[in-house]
């Protein structure tokens, strides 16, 4: 009787000729449809916007298109492309996204470490102290760059401390020079406690009984961090450098808020030019082409560093 | 063999000393972090005209007058009621549909599962870059929404509507992919007896396994509910009016006047952070193990 009630509900859920599909492979059974079913709407809607946006976008990356105007995409084959070789803002706004990366990853990976191995150990208060780091992570990337934005400001934080101290301002986000490198310290600080915690979560995953077999055979401190905490970590390590090289090359809403790309460029993202390409001068095809290079450039750039990461361990 | 002597006697000075040490060393570097929040609660409660030049942490003459001047500068209450309602549909439509990929992908495996998985999976490293103008032109070409005909064409689809917004954050990859790892540790023998005992494949999910789920549900909760109420880029590509922008846009309004009030921004900034903080302060040990366990296994 049972077996009836849940064969009748599942003909009900597939209404087309369920028995061939069964006998032809006994890897269908009737759990498995139903698995099918409720992984469809997830995957339909990941499908439809996220996978087609993909295939969308890189047809769009070869075509004229303005938002404004009536007509479709125009087809130009590769002048986007080509127009990015021998665009200077493109090749600049490549270089400042590389710097970017560049300077903000190596120091939050390793103060973020640095951290991770000082509240590793249980003592009093030490879950305040996760905590407090944590915190700039939670705050919004707006309201954090907001409140630096103050800070940088002509009678901010920033500049009281240099007076005090007897120095003069700095006109920290305004000048070429120093736009780009207050933009980086920040996104350092901004960064440092979600790599803690992952960095903590991989120092807690390393067996206690390698420290101390290290510790039997002999090793120091620094031996047993060399050849028990970074191998154990290593995965780990692996994760957080590649997520925030993926989220570094993607800086927007803190170039946004600081500086607006200025000045001179000077702090001009790929991303944040793709965002005026496509929304302030309406040239979808040129932006899709720019996000596809760099799409690219974070795909190799993750590649080649993990495999650095990884091919040490031999 | 010789560095086995000599280690233990450099060790011996290390235990107490360092301890002190790194105590101290994490109550300055907690206060680094930390002064950048102070400031903006500071300055959250500090009249206009104190703004610049002071250099004390606490106001002279506190004030809540920039709460209200926020409210009325940026429209922050409709924003805060936009920002929630996108977060709330973010958060139920991630429960329902994640979830239930992500059990079906763990314990009811068919034919090609484990690819779509990774397929699906795969789709969370794409940058929102690469993305972005295809959804635009797909919000904007939603067919019948807007002022559209039946192809999409003639109207501004869902431009500018709370629906646009909310459409990337349907289902998210990443929850699926945490629900599947929750699930494939779950056993299975509840499943089986459920099934001998004539349970329908919804009843055995909803009944048997979804009450064992709430530590799952919390963290997918919790990552919708931040993810989106900080998002920025999105928000700011499809939105255009006051009336529908999220919280995150109100805020960056203020710097559209030209010549900043700092008393506002802040307290702003302050009700911004609130509903996360709460989050985060009630759920620190879903939030702390739920961030690792999506990364360290699979």
């Amino acid at each position: 009787m049972t077996a009836t009630l849940s064969t009748s509900a599942g003909a009900t859920t597939r209404a087309p000729a369920p028995p061939p599909a069964r006998r032809r492979r006994r890897r269908w059974n009737r759990v498995s449809v139903f698995g099918l079913v409720f992984v469809l709407p997830a995957a339909l809607y990941i499908v439809i916007f996220q996978l087609i946006p993909v295939l969308y976008g890189f047809v769009l990356s070869f075509t004229k298109y303005s938002p404004l105007s009536r007509k479709g995409p125009e087809a130009v084959g590769l002048d986007n492309y080509a127009g990015l070789l021998s665009n200077p803002d493109f090749g600049n706004a490549l270089l400042v996204t590389g710097r970017y990366v560049l300077q903000v990853l190596p120091l939050t990976v390793v103060i973020a470490l640095a951290l991770a191995l000082l509240v590793n150990r249980p003592f009093r208060g030490v879950g305040f102290f996760r905590s407090a780091l944590y915190v700039p992570h939670i705050v919004s990337l707006t309201a954090v760059s907001l409140i630096w934005l103050w800070m940088y400001s002509q009678s901010g934080l920033f500049n009281e401390i240099l007076n005090t101290i007897g120095l003069p301002d700095q006109a920290w986000l305004l000048e070429p020079d120093s736009a780009l490198n207050a933009a980086s310290a920040m996104r350092i600080w901004k960064a440092l406690g979600s790599n803690m915690v992952l960095l903590l979560a991989g120092l807690q995953s390393i067996p206690k009984e390698l420290y101390e077999a290290a510790r039997v055979d002999g090793a120091g401190r620094w031996n047993a961090f060399r050849f028990v905490t970074i191998p154990g970590l290593k995965p780990m390590l692996v994760y957080v450098v590649a997520m925030d090289i993926i989220y570094l090359a993607q800086g927007f809403a803190e170039i946004y808020v600081l500086t607006k790309g200025g000045p001179l460029g000077s702090t001009t993202t790929v991303n944040y030019l793709i965002y005026t390409q496509a929304f302030q001068y309406n040239q979808l095809g040129t932006a899709s082409a720019m996000a596809f290079v760099l799409f690219a450039f974070i795909i190799g750039f993750s590649f080649l560093t993990m495999r650095s990461l990884m091919g040490r361990q031999k | 063999m010789t560095t086995s002597l000599v280690k233990p006697a450099r060790r011996r000075r290390a235990p107490g000393s360092s301890r002190i040490g790194s105590t101290v060393l994490l109550v300055v570097l907690s206060v680094l972090v930390l002064i950048p929040f102070l400031w903006m609660i500071s300055l959250a409660f500090t009249p206009e005209n104190d703004a610049f030049g002071s250099v004390s942490l606490i106001p002279a003459n506190p004030t809540f007058e920039n709460f209200g001047t926020a409210f009325i500068d940026v429209e922050l209450g409709r924003a805060l009621v936009n920002s929630a309602i996108v977060a709330l549909v973010t958060v139920a439509t991630n429960c329902a549909f994640a979830v239930l990929a992500g059990y079906a992908f763990a314990m009811m495996r068919f034919p090609g599962s484990n690819a779509l998985f990774y397929i699906l999976i795969s789709t969370a490293a794409i940058p929102v870059s690469v993305t972005l103008i295809p959804l635009f032109l797909m919000a904007r070409g939603i067919p019948l929404a807007g002022g559209n005909d039946i192809l999409g064409h003639g109207g501004s689809g869902l431009l500018d509507t709370l629906a646009g917004v909310v459409l990337p954050y349907i289902v998210m990859p990443l929850n699926i992919f945490l629900a599947r790892q929750f699930f494939s540790t779950a056993p299975t023998e509840l499943a089986e007896a459920a099934r001998m005992d004539g349970a329908g494949e919804f009843r055995i999910f909803a009944r048997v396994y979804l009450p064992l789920a709430k530590p799952l549900i919390a963290v997918i909760a919790i990552f919708s509910f931040t993810g989106v109420w900080d998002d920025f880029l999105w928000p700011l590509v499809v939105t255009s009016s006051p009336e529908t922008q999220t919280v995150q846009l109100a805020l960056a309004r203020f710097l559209a006047s030209g010549n900043v009030q700092y008393g506002p921004v802040m307290a702003g900034a302050v009700i911004a952070t609130l509903p996360v903080l709460i989050v985060f302060l009630f759920n620190q040990r879903s939030f702390i193990s739920g961030l690792a366990d999506g990364s360290v296994k699979g």
